[in-house]
């Protein structure tokens, strides 16, 4: 009887999960530990998801919404912050929802001393055939090399690689006027003292390094200029190249004293790195990191009282480069 | 469904094994290591606001005529680039957002790698096995600061153009080939041919991009084959154990967590707070210049280095050896650089330690290495407040010639004095540990014959009566 029931009893058993295709990992123990819930949590979590959706919502109407004043603020606000709120929302899962289990691992073996010798063993082997490895060896590195320099070749399209001459170009040349931005002629009556000015080259590229000037006027007993530079100014104004001799910003600083006994000279400043220029010298250094003097153009006032170029400059323009103490500036013949 | 999923993946690709490796994969937990994960999500962030970018911009330097809606800059001459770039900030819906979210992001990415480098340093994380890890670290921190250098230089405005003149000027200064080099780069002298925009701009958009992301993936393969360093807080971490928080469930959350938390902050700064507002600063011109321009923060120590160098080219018979630039504009950077890519060498060949390391120093642990940190910090540091001397001469009235001369001198004397401190410091502080320990053992010795002297009688008056 007993015996009866126990059989009816397995069957049904058996019956029941065969029926319920009890899938065979459940039998499996847990991996990750178990907590008791925390519906609070859950809620602000929910709550901080259901913020991102409508921050992210706003932001998708505020950038249909043609036009708010603010716009870009409310863009980044929304966004933002949806953003914000869903890193809440995960922070929270982090640290509340989530059982946060703290494991212990191995660090990763050292290393495979066998691996390593069936390496070494596979390359050393596979040589064996050869008899002259060395030679070997040579041609595969001038082959390789030779390759390589192949096609690195083609680099040199890139630009003027060689051909040095651009760096010493201006558009500079004896007659030519200076303007200024609009175009129109500098008059040597236009130039005042403790103020500067800049000038450009009638028809030419203002854009290339060679073309900007700086002019100031100063007193003739201010004038301290070498004798190869004497003749270089015309009625107490000096020309200088505007680009600093040391990286290639344009000076656009002068310093005029305005109070001679107690204020230090006239002087040319680059804003970027304070290169300070002596216009009264042919623009030696006074301070600053700048390692060669500013270019000095040679200028005359023509019978209109408008300043021309009397030639190039005394150096080349620009920051300082292997050559640039090798050669005079020439003029570039106009295209 | 999550069964289905795991089948379809696995017959396909056969990875289950890895896939249950990787989710059991450990993180061990301190907030300092989350400077590198900050930096990765911000890189992310600027793909995606990069590539949305890339759709508005254009490359070209044509000369065009402004007839946009900003007023002040109507009727002026610009280049194509110049314009596209105010256009998308003016008139592209979400531009503005997007652009000035990108450009908060490259401040913010470049802040958490260098941020990140120095936790590595400070902690010794470089040692044997990760000499790599690190090596390509910090070829990332390179190639990022070229990339950051390009993207506010594509613009054209007159800041850009500033930026570029001082690039030109520091690639003419290399010694020997710096004028052939540069006329490679520029297609001849500045401001350079058409071609060079274009250059710069798939410079900037791809071949970098694909750099970082290459090394970016190599560095975090790198971390994850050797695992990654930790602390020992507990008598748990040893050498040969990790401890941490396994990918799943724990990191998972924590890490999308901390990429939404980065990219909301950079979106809000990218929304509320102004950035590089390129309108003011007008086109750019070889003849036009500003006062007070700063280049982003992460090229601040370089201005700073080309300001301090004193007059001077080194010329031999006519041939300039060495201009000026190059000492502030590359010899700086290749020292300091070179100096962090030999450190790992140099340290093991000065302490002898050649043995593999998983846990980490704390600074104090290595007074030598830090005292060299210092140095080393307080040096850059020290050149990088420089290139701030003429806004302090602004704001504060400190002469800068003054300032100049009192850093010329002080990049030389900071070095050996914060390395003196910080070793100093170091060993005290190991001595106060040491003391502390003694005073809890000396403390814990008295409570424990205090309980026996207690507890001793007790026994004995128990004893008595049996």
């Amino acid at each position: 009887m007993s015996k009866a029931k126990e059989a009816l009893l397995a069957g049904v058993v058996l019956l029941v999960s065969r029926l319920r295709r009890k899938p065979r990992l459940k039998e499996r123990e847990r991996l990750v530990a178990t907590a008791p819930p925390r519906p609070g949590w859950e809620l602000v979590a929910l709550i901080l998801l259901l913020a991102t959706a409508i921050c992210a919502a706003a932001f998708i109407v505020v950038y249909a919404l043609d036009r708010l004043p603010r716009e870009t603020q409310l863009l980044g606000l929304s966004l933002g912050l949806a953003f914000v709120f869903l890193a809440a929302a995960l922070i929270v899962t982090a640290k509340r929802l989530i059982v946060t289990e703290e494991l212990e691992d191995d660090y990763p073996v050292i290393e495979h001393p066998d691996e390593q010798e069936t390496v070494a063993q596979l390359v050393e082997e596979s040589g064996d055939r050869l008899t002259r490895r060395r030679l070997f060896k040579v041609g595969l590195g001038a082959a390789g090399g030779a390759i390589g320099l192949a096609l690195l070749a083609p680099v040199a399209s890139l630009g003027p690689v060689i051909d040095m001459d651009p760096f010493y170009g201006t558009p500079w040349r004896r007659g030519r006027r200076l303007v200024d931005e609009n175009g129109r002629p500098w008059r040597a009556s236009d130039i005042e003292q403790d103020n500067f000015y800049t000038a450009f080259p009638q028809h030419a590229d203002r854009e290339e390094l060679g073309s900007p000037l700086v002019l100031v006027r100063l007193a003739e007993r201010e004038l301290d200029l070498p004798a190869d530079l004497a003749h270089f100014p015309a009625r107490g104004i000096v020309a200088y190249s505007k680009i600093c001799t040391h990286a290639g910003c344009a000076i656009n600083l002068y310093r005029a004293p305005l109070f001679q006994p107690a204020e230090p000279k006239p002087a040319l400043v680059c804003p970027c790195h304070y290169s300070t220029f002596d216009p009264a010298t042919g623009g030696d250094v006074l301070f600053g990191p700048a390692g060669r003097k500013l270019p000095m153009l040679p200028i005359y006032v023509d019978a209109l009282d408008e300043l021309r170029a009397a030639g190039n400059f005394d150096g080349p323009v620009g920051p300082s480069w292997w050559g640039v103490r090798l050669r005079r500036p020439r003029t570039e013949t106009s295209p | 469904m999550i069964r289905g999923a795991v089948r379809f993946v696995d017959r396909r690709s056969g990875t289950a094994p890895l896939l249950r490796k990787a989710l059991r994969y450990l993180f061990p937990d301190h907030w300092s290591f989350l400077l590198g994960e900050v930096a990765l999500y911000a890189f992310v962030v600027l793909v995606a606001t990069g590539i949305y970018l890339t759709f508005f911009y254009s490359d070209s330097t044509k000369d065009v005529v402004y007839h946009g809606p900003y007023a002040p800059l109507q009727g002026q001459h610009m280049s194509e680039a110049y314009r596209s770039v105010l256009d998308l900030s003016m008139t592209v819906k979400a531009g503005l957002l997007i652009r000035q979210t990108h450009h908060w992001a490259a401040n913010v990415f470049l802040a958490a790698i260098v941020l990140h480098v120095l936790r590595i340093f400070f902690t010794g994380a470089y040692r044997k096995p990760r000499e790599l890890t690190y090596v390509i670290g910090l070829l990332m921190l390179m190639t990022a600061l070229l990339e950051g250098y390009l993207g506010y230089s594509l613009i054209d405005d007159l800041l850009s153009g500033m930026g570029l003149a001082i690039g030109y000027g520091v690639a003419l200064s290399i010694p020997f080939f710096g004028a052939n080099l540069a006329a490679l780069i520029w297609d001849g002298p500045f401001p350079g041919g058409a071609p060079f925009y274009s250059r710069m701009y798939i410079a900037h958009v791809f071949i970098l991009p694909l750099v970082i992301a290459t090394l970016l993936a190599v560095h975090l393969a790198l971390v994850a084959l050797r695992h990654h360093t930790q602390f020992r807080q507990t008598p748990r971490e040893t050498e040969r154990k990790i401890v941490g928080v396994p990918t799943y469930p724990g990191q998972t959350p924590r890490s999308l967590g901390l990429f939404s938390a980065v990219a909301g902050v950079l979106l809000l700064l990218g929304g509320l707070v102004q950035i590089n507002p390129i309108w003011l600063w007008g086109p750019y011109h070889t003849y036009s210049a500003t006062n007070g321009a700063q280049p982003d923060w992460y090229l601040g120590w370089l201005i700073g280095a080309l300001r301090l160098v004193p007059s001077w080219d080194f010329v031999i018979g006519g041939y300039t050896v060495v201009p000026n630039p190059f000492w502030g504009g590359a010899a700086f950077p290749l020292i300091v650089f070179g100096f962090l890519l030999v450190w790992p060498w140099v340290e093991r060949g000065l302490t002898g330690d050649t043995a593999y390391h998983n846990l980490l120093d704390r600074p104090r642990d290595a007074p030598m290495r830090t005292a060299v940190g210092y140095a080393l910090l307080s040096w850059v540091l020290l050149i990088f407040l420089a290139g701030a001397a003429d806004r302090v001469d602004v704001l504060f009235g400190i002469s800068y010639s003054t300032q100049v001369w009192i850093y010329r001198v002080g990049v030389f004397v900071a070095p050996v004095v914060a390395a003196l401190v910080a070793y100093r410091v170091c060993l005290e502080l190991q001595r106060g540990e040491r003391v502390e320990r003694q005073r809890r053992g000396a403390e814990a010795e008295a409570d424990a014959a205090a309980r026996r002297e207690r507890l001793a009688p007790e026994p004995a008056a128990r004893r008595e009566p049996a």
